[in-house]
């Protein structure tokens, strides 16, 4: 067995053991065979098994985890794309603005659009804002701090997400009758995820994972450079398009139904570097299993941590995560 | 390795050239890098590009590869390169740069296998074939015990070395060499010239170069393009073009040149300023 398929099977191992952990952990105890019984009943209530602790698993803590799953994997996989695409290790879809632009977005439709139409407008604006910030990041990154480097990207991107946050700030103060609504939303809302919010982010991720998977083998001509990946035939400026476009929409669906979550897209992809190897051809599969798996193992902890209360989930991401931005970082330099 | 297609062998055989540049010139903004320059690369030769610092060279490359804007034309097996699709023409030009990028971590057998990109399907994964042709070339170049290494484990000479496997995996008739040599110990510069010369006649490879050291220039390539300032100055063979008075007009560099005896033709710069030390 090749060791890219040795780590899938090991990834999609790891993924369904933490579904499992997620489902069953909790605040009402429910026993394992009760909720197998429940899930191949595909619905059906088994006997001994009361309606309420039904109800908790189909309509609270399933979608918890697959909204979680949907969105790690984004996370994760939107952050290695956008490092491959731009030749950065700390290109993330939180340092390059691409959040910040999908959190202004989001919150304009909130605080201007029919609350009615929120599935389709909050997703749509949050993907153009996704869109707006990762290319002010990459313009300001590349000619006014007038460096090819990977840190000169990430400034670009931290200032364009500062800029844009203030924006959403000032949009909520403005609107205040939203504002506890944009609040809430903001902290991340792993806590209410339901059916809806897999219904509205869905689409998105399977468009967007489906091309990042299969651009995956041309990320790896793209780090020989622009001029070299010309010259072996490669549409590079395409790509790069395809790909900001791609991870930008899978950034937004994940902004869309859980808000502000950060350093998701550093922490994985270079973990699973260091586990499979540098090639986009195993980091961005793995990167979508391991995302997967390290979103919804870190929603347990946010929710069982200081239970009954729960931690913000983007609080525990930026705990693990800045350490891991500073590993990257030094990683980085040497590489660069 | 070389699968030569049939209609390819065939325009080789009614000797047309593997290059041909027509009134070539580059700008750059204001300035103008190349301007008017021609000539042939015949089929199965190896011609190189010699001329200052600054006088167009890699310019030149690039645009032979189709990676810069140019006015004029570049005649590809006689066909212009615009003509071609981007992965046409990575299926007829491999370029070795003067300084590749290396992914550092990135290891060599898949460093080599992007050299088949232009062979693949957009979406495509490479199939036996592709994989047979990466050993292929890695056993040629004597690199199958690096197979697995990652590319920062390398030195300079068997890292120029991975990057001229890359670009034989890419199976071109035509291989562009922006200074082969450079950052190599002598050595290792002969090693990697003679390589490509072996690689050269057993393919029927076409050959366009840069390199600096004249001497080695002189003793490997079959003709010579002159550049100075963006113009083609000389063009020929060895004795059309190498001559102490044209070197020493475009180089800025006295030289005396030691002609074919025992010790081989040589390039041998002499000092202009003073008399050479005892």
């Amino acid at each position: 067995m090749s060791r890219m398929t040795r780590s899938v099977v090991i990834g999609v191992g790891v993924l369904a053991v933490s579904a499992i952990v997620g489902v069953l952990v909790g605040p009402v105890h429910i026993a394992p065979g009760d909720a197998l019984r429940w899930f191949v009943s595909f619905g059906h209530l088994p006997s001994g098994m009361s309606e309420q602790d039904a109800a908790i698993l189909s309509n609270l803590r399933l979608p918890r985890v697959v909204v979680a799953g949907l969105v790690g994997a984004s996370l994760s996989a939107s952050g290695a794309a956008y490092q491959g695409v731009f030749r950065n290790p700390l290109a993330d879809p939180y340092l390059l603005g691409a959040a910040a632009g999908a959190g202004l977005g989001a919150t304009i439709a909130v605080a201007f659009g029919p609350e009615t139409a929120f599935a389709v407008t909050v997703p749509f604006a949050a993907f153009v804002g996704a869109i707006v910030g990762v290319g002010l990041a990459y313009l300001l990154g590349r000619s006014s701090l007038g460096g090819r480097s990977a840190t000169s990207l990430v400034l670009g991107g931290i200032a364009v997400a500062s800029f844009l946050t203030a924006l959403q700030t000032f949009i909520q103060q403005q609107r205040a009758e939203t504002l506890r609504q944009v609040y809430s939303w903001i902290l991340g809302r792993l806590g209410t995820s339901g059916w809806d919010d897999v219904r509205i982010a869905l689409p998105s991720v399977l468009v967007a994972l489906t091309t990042l998977w299969t651009v995956r083998r041309l990320l790896d001509v793209i780090e020989v450079g622009d001029l070299e990946a010309e010259s072996l035939g490669l549409n590079v400026a395409r790509l790069r398009m395809i790909v900001v476009i791609a991870a930008s929409l899978a950034t937004a669906a994940a902004v869309s139904v859980a808000g502000l979550i950060g350093f998701v897209g550093i922490i994985v992809p270079h973990t699973v570097r260091i586990l499979s190897g540098a090639s986009y051809r195993s980091v961005l599969p793995l990167s979508m299993l391991f995302g997967a798996s390290f979103l919804i193992l870190t929603d347990v902890v946010a929710r069982t941590a200081v239970a009954p209360a729960e931690i913000p989930i983007g609080v525990l991401t930026a705990l693990v995560g800045a350490p891991f931005f500073v590993f990257a970082l030094r990683r980085g330099a040497r590489v660069t | 390795m070389t699968a030569v297609l049939p209609g390819e062998a065939g325009m080789r055989l009614a000797r047309q050239p593997a290059v041909g540049v027509r009134e070539l010139g580059v700008r750059r903004g204001d300035r103008e890098i190349l301007r008017e320059v021609s000539f042939d690369v015949p089929a199965g030769s190896w011609v190189c590009v010699i001329g200052p610092n600054g006088a167009g060279k890699t310019t030149l490359m690039h645009a032979v590869a189709g990676l810069v804007p140019f006015e004029g034309a570049v005649m590809l097996s006689g066909k212009r390169l615009d003509a071609y699709r981007r992965r046409e023409r990575a299926r007829l030009v491999a370029l070795v740069p003067q300084q590749p990028v290396i992914p550092q971590a990135m290891s060599v057998d898949g460093y080599v296998l992007l050299g088949r990109t232009p062979h693949l399907g957009l979406l495509g994964a490479e199939g036996r074939e592709d994989v047979i042709a990466v050993r292929t070339v890695l056993e040629r170049l004597e690199l199958g015990w690096a197979t697995e290494r990652r590319l920062d484990t390398l030195s300079g000479g068997e890292l120029q070395r991975v990057v001229l496997a890359r670009a034989l995996a890419q199976d071109a008739p035509l291989l562009l060499l922006d200074e082969p040599t450079t950052g190599l110990d002598l050595g290792h510069q002969i090693d990697v010239l003679e390589l490509i010369d072996e690689l050269r006649r057993e393919d029927g490879l076409s050959v366009l170069s840069t390199m600096h050291d004249l001497t080695l220039a002189g003793r490997f390539a079959d003709r010579f393009a002159l550049l100075s300032q963006g113009r083609l100055v000389a063009e020929g063979t060895r004795s059309e073009v190498l001559d102490a008075a044209t070197i020493a007009e475009h180089f800025g560099a006295g030289v005396r040149i030691i002609g074919d005896g025992e010790i081989g033709w040589a390039v041998v710069p002499v000092s202009q300023r003073r008399e050479p030390r005892p």
